[in-house]
């Protein structure tokens, strides 16, 4: 099973992705520039965390007209397994492969903290491997994390369960807070109505080992590797 | 011709930067600023004499790249070049959100 994991000018989560999904998880992985025009025969695409072009704009928003997003868009479009984490996620925000966009934090500051997930849904190739209600501590680093979506859009979210992860604390109850940042319902990541595309703002790369203080993070790896096998052996 | 766009943060949606400022603003005094939303500002230099296609372009890019739709509206305004003399009249002006 093959990770392709995008680099972006600015990424800096790339080589933590690349760790997890090879020398945790035992995996192929192999960088993809983001000036490339395809993705080399990848099972599962990750657009790391970092700062691309220097967040420039808006973070995201030279990132997503990267020849590489030509082909991620059609990998999601066909069902491809992708992974947006923190910058990423942002990315696949103004992409448009998840709707939405980011703010800055309720309170202006950069977050560099461990925070707790709850996963809400466990139907996407990410979560697959998490129980419901799962409570995840992962690190957070962002300046840009506070979701935020129309009032309709939010509504079609919740009703198509599609917020997957939402900040909570230790115990998982989703309280104010424990929202490091404002986000909408204190939403953490999000599906696409396929459930194929996957964004969080949180970094499940950076723990998945107990020596990085959580191997959390982990079961999003896991869970993925075990989906593409399933679907490999119908 | 230039085109100056003007990105803002849509109404409903609340502008943190923009509450800090004014709380700062309130703290100096500014009682009668009762808001202030920040937003961004763009000078684009179009090779085009025609207003007409330099109102298109500026306006597909502000779309596609300069503003968020999620988020953010936006604004043109048009400099005829070369400028006019003092007084010749407003720059034409076209809303846009």
């Amino acid at each position: 099973m093959k990770f392709g994991i995008v680099v972006f000018p600015g990424s800096n989560c790339d080589h933590d992705a690349y760790h997890a999904a090879k020398h945790v998880l035992g995996q192929e992985a192999e960088f993809i520039w983001h000036k490339e025009t395809s993705l080399r025969g990848a099972d599962v695409v990750v657009l790391p965390g970092g700062f691309s072009h220097g967040d420039y704009l808006r973070t995201g928003a030279i990132a997503r007209f990267s020849p590489v997003m030509a082909p991620v868009a059609r990998f999601a479009e066909e069902g491809g397994p992708v992974l947006g984490i923190c910058n990423g996620f942002q990315i696949l925000l103004e992409a448009g492969l998840l709707p939405g966009a980011m703010l800055r934090n309720r309170d202006l500051k950069f977050h560099c903290a461990h925070v707790c997930i709850r996963v809400e849904q466990t139907d996407t190739p990410f979560t697959i491997g998490a129980a419901p209600g799962q409570v995840l501590r992962l690190p957070i680093a962002h300046g840009e994390g506070n979701y935020y979506a129309s009032a309709d859009v939010l509504a079609g979210l919740e009703a198509s369960r599609r917020v997957t992860f939402r900040y909570c604390d230790a115990a998982g109850r989703t309280t104010g807070e424990a929202n490091p940042n404002g986000s909408a319902n204190g939403i953490a990541g999000i599906c696409s109505e396929a459930r194929n595309v996957v964004g969080l703002m949180p970094h499940p790369e950076r723990a998945c080992e107990p020596a990085l203080g959580s191997a959390d993070g982990l079961v999003l790896f896991d869970s993925v590797v075990r989906a593409l096998a399933a679907h490999a052996s119908v | 011709m230039k085109a100056r766009v003007f990105v803002t943060l849509k109404p409903s949606v609340l502008d943190p930067q923009g509450r800090t400022i004014a709380d700062a603003l309130h703290s100096l005094g500014y009682t009668r600023v009762a808001d202030v939303r920040q937003g961004k500002y763009f000078e684009l230099e179009i090779e085009t004499s025609s207003a007409e296609e330099a109102q298109a372009i500026a306006a597909e890019v502000a779309d596609k790249v300069l503003a968020n739709p999620v988020i953010e509206s936006f604004r043109i305004e048009l400099d005829q070049a070369p400028p006019r003399p003092a007084g010749a009249g407003r720059p034409q002006e076209a809303r846009l959100s």
